[in-house]
């Protein structure tokens, strides 16, 4: 064993939820409830063009005539949306020019998580956009980005700055009347990450936003939208958290991804909200949608995401596969302890010819916990050649949780290529005192045949990130087993 | 090393070890011969610490210490191994990542540095050659898919990489074929030394050709009823093991 991952072991040991502090800083908020002039507030606050606002108020009209979906294997009581503050921001004086003007305190609060806002962390070479509660705090290095034609900024300064590109693309993926969830996020989102690259153009490094909810009963609903225009590459990474808090709160993003012609998107993600206390008090309940579409042909789409953290995740990265040609892919690890409940998984639509699709989804379940893995793989009539690939893994600990498989296929085209396997394995009493008459410990036990059971994934993520998630792994099955 | 005094232990409340008396001394090997059901197994399981049997009275004392008291992992990073009659498969673990598991547990136990990447590959590269473990196994995920034989094999290795004082083989030579015994028991021999003991537990004289013990008892419901020399395990393989079945003093 190597010294990184004995310090990741000494670490795991004994500790809970590192990232559930919260910072006290000046914020100012919308009234609680929802309601037309919400939405006002909140188009104002961000210096809205009035097409803007009328996208919103579009939204919420549909919104208020749609039901909250009740087919996701998960039981909740229902969210009181009249209850919630819609817009937290931490008050600042004015535009921020450089790192040293934000707010000390917001910058230890980075430092805290982890996350490389100070200088000599921006070395490493990672861009990052940093949104606390309802906005964007910091997007670093923008102007090396920029000397690509890289756009990396927050969403509400891209509605500013580049309005024909967001009103070609924003909801193209992700119709303001697609869900509820998604439907209540177009009406109000606050912020979220906008990148765009130009053609031809290879990202020059690693995108990432981190998105951390601190303010009291708000929602965070925050937009990505990522381009890649024909021929780009773009690899994007999000991290969430969350500090602990006794109720619930409500996180509806929504993602959409446009991949032109010969273009890549790869959009991983590390899922650690604040899944909630050992007895299931407390908690976000993150219903996420996220969407990209292979619009050109040979174009290609990836999600990667480690989901560990959220008291109730509900959530279905798809691809749309229009392009001839375009490669749609899903690799999931999803795990949920204690009182955790997770229903994932993904949509691969093909739609254009020779699509292919590959589907790698591992569930860890422990505690009381119940985790379902959700997909659907259609396959469109014109779309001749299609290929999708199948592969759900299901890893119990104990004997209080629950795996559960739920895939749909629909097909409609007779030459198309499907294969589905799956496998249920469990962490027993033997496996366990085979490595404890080795010297290996529970905790360690469990974290290894984790990371063994979850590495086919855990390889997609980018190295700095993979060692995160591997220690996330960790952390959140502490106490599982022994 | 080993004093087992009056051990008594049931399982689901039926007694299976019923007064056992046994000591070990650093470098000797112990046979423990006798027919099925007559506790063998579960006497490996208890002096590693399974949990599934209740240790009723009499004590243990390993090494100067109360082995009773230790928990199965502290037994192991002291230095008690025991081959399993049936090695248990762990998908998606790599037999090298879980031998860098096990042996940085050892060592950190020891107070030890962790090995270098260079220094546990040499290791882990002789250790294998020791039971003629083919290098790609290293890769494969612990057990899995390997046949009965190549199962043992691994055992051995992973006992060769730990090098411990007490080596407990629970049934080693259970569908093994003869060539296979024989790496297997070359493997044993070589690790064999003045500090170290094993403690064979079997069927068949037949290992015991290749792992010559220096005592064999015979364990015959939940006692010891007989201990000799190596050549008590001959005479039992003549005779059977209904001569024995009367109710005898252990020695």
């Amino acid at each position: 064993m190597n010294g990184q991952e004995e310090d990741l072991l000494s670490e795991i040991t004994g500790s809970d939820y590192k990232y559930g502090f919260t910072t006290n800083i000046e914020q100012e908020f919308a009234p609680i409830g929802l309601d037309e002039s919400t939405i006002h507030f909140i188009s104002q606050k961000k210096n809205e063009p009035e097409w803007m606002l009328q996208w919103r108020l579009n939204a919420f009209a549909k919104w208020k005539k749609m039901q909250e979906p009740e087919w996701a294997n998960v039981q909740y009581p229902r969210v009181d949306y009249q209850s919630i503050s819609y817009y937290a921001a931490p008050k600042k004086k004015d535009k921020l020019q450089s790192l040293d003007e934000v707010d000390p305190t917001l910058i230890d609060t980075f430092n805290k998580l982890g996350i490389p806002l100070e200088e000599q962390k921006i070395l490493a070479g990672v861009a990052v956009d940093a949104v606390i509660d309802s906005v964007s705090i910091k997007t670093t290095f923008k102007e090396k980005l920029a000397e690509a034609g890289v756009i990396f900024c927050a969403i509400s300064e891209a509605i500013r700055e580049h309005p024909e590109l967001i009103k070609k693309y924003l909801g193209m993926v992700v119709p303001a009347n697609d869900n509820f969830f998604a439907s209540l996020n177009s009406a109000v989102f606050s912020d979220g990450s906008f990148v765009y690259v130009p053609k031809n153009t290879r990202c020059p490094m690693e995108l990432s936003t981190y998105f951390r909810i601190n303010a009291q009963n708000t929602g965070q609903f925050e937009r990505t939208l990522i381009i890649a225009d024909e021929g780009a590459y773009v690899s994007y990474l999000e991290g969430c958290t969350a500090p602990m808090r006794d109720e619930n709160q409500l996180h509806a993003a929504v993602v959409e991804l446009v991949a032109l012609k010969d273009a890549e998107i790869k959009y991983s993600t590390v899922q650690n909200w604040y899944p909630g206390d050992k007895n299931g008090k407390g908690g976000i309940y993150n219903f996420v949608t996220k969407r990209g579409i292979c619009k050109g042909a040979n174009s290609k789409i990836s999600w990667t995401q480690v989901e560990t953290g959220s008291a109730i995740t509900w959530k279905y990265p798809s691809v749309l596969l229009t392009g001839d040609n375009s490669i749609g892919e899903f690799y999931s690890v999803a795990v949920t302890n204690h009182h955790q409940q997770a229903d994932t998984g993904t949509k691969m639509i093909h739609v254009g010819r020779n699509t292919k699709s590959r589907i790698v989804s591992k569930g860890i379940s422990a505690g009381k916990s119940q985790n379902s893995y959700r997909g659907l793989v259609k396959v469109m009539n014109r779309a001749d050649g299609a290929r999708n690939y199948s592969q759900c893994d299901s890893l119990l600990i104990g004997d209080a949780c629950g795996a559960h498989t739920f895939p749909y296929l629909e097909i409609d085209n007779q030459t198309a290529n499907i294969e589905h396997e799956a496998s249920t394995s469990k962490i027993g009493e033997d496996i366990l005192f085979y490595c404890n008459q080795r010297g290996i410990d529970n905790e360690e036990a469990t974290a290894m045949i984790v990371n063994g059971f979850s590495r086919e994934v855990l390889d997609m993520l980018p190295m700095e990130f993979a060692v995160e998630a591997k220690k996330l792994l960790a952390i959140s099955l502490e106490g599982s087993v022994g | 090393m080993l004093q087992i005094q009056n051990l008594h232990a049931s399982v689901q409340g039926n007694e299976i070890l019923k007064g056992i008396n046994l000591e070990i001394k650093p470098g000797e090997v112990h046979a423990i011969m006798g027919p099925n059901g007559s506790g063998k197994s579960t006497l490996a399981s208890v002096l590693a610490g399974r949990n599934d049997y209740e240790v009723g009275t009499g004590s243990v004392r390993y090494m100067g210490k109360d082995l009773l008291d230790m928990d199965i992992e502290t037994r192991s990073r002291e230095g008690i191994f025991l081959a399993f009659q049936y090695p248990v498969e762990i998908p998606g673990v790599s037999n090298t990542n879980f031998m860098k598991a096990c042996v940085s547990a050892h060592r950190k136990h020891l107070g030890l540095e962790a090995l270098k990447p260079n220094e546990f590959l040499k290791m882990i590269r002789e250790k294998a050659a020791l039971v003629d473990l083919d290098p790609k196994f290293l890769h494969r995920s612990v057990n899995e898919g390997f046949s009965g034989g190549e199962k043992k094999r691994n055992e051995i290795f992973q006992m060769a990489m730990l090098n411990p004082k007490l080596a407990i083989m629970d049934e080693t030579d259970s569908g093994l074929d003869i060539d296979a015994l024989k790496v297997v028991a070359r493997g044993v021999n070589a690790l064999r030394n003045s500090d170290n003991a094993f403690l064979v537990i079997t069927h068949y004289q037949r290992l015991l050709e290749y792992i010559v013990p220096d005592y064999v008892h015979v364990l015959y419901n939940g006692r010891m009823v007989k201990t000799g020399g190596k050549e008590l395990a001959l005479e039992l393989e003549e005779k059977g093991y209904d001569w024995i079945k009367e109710p005898q003093t252990a020695v």
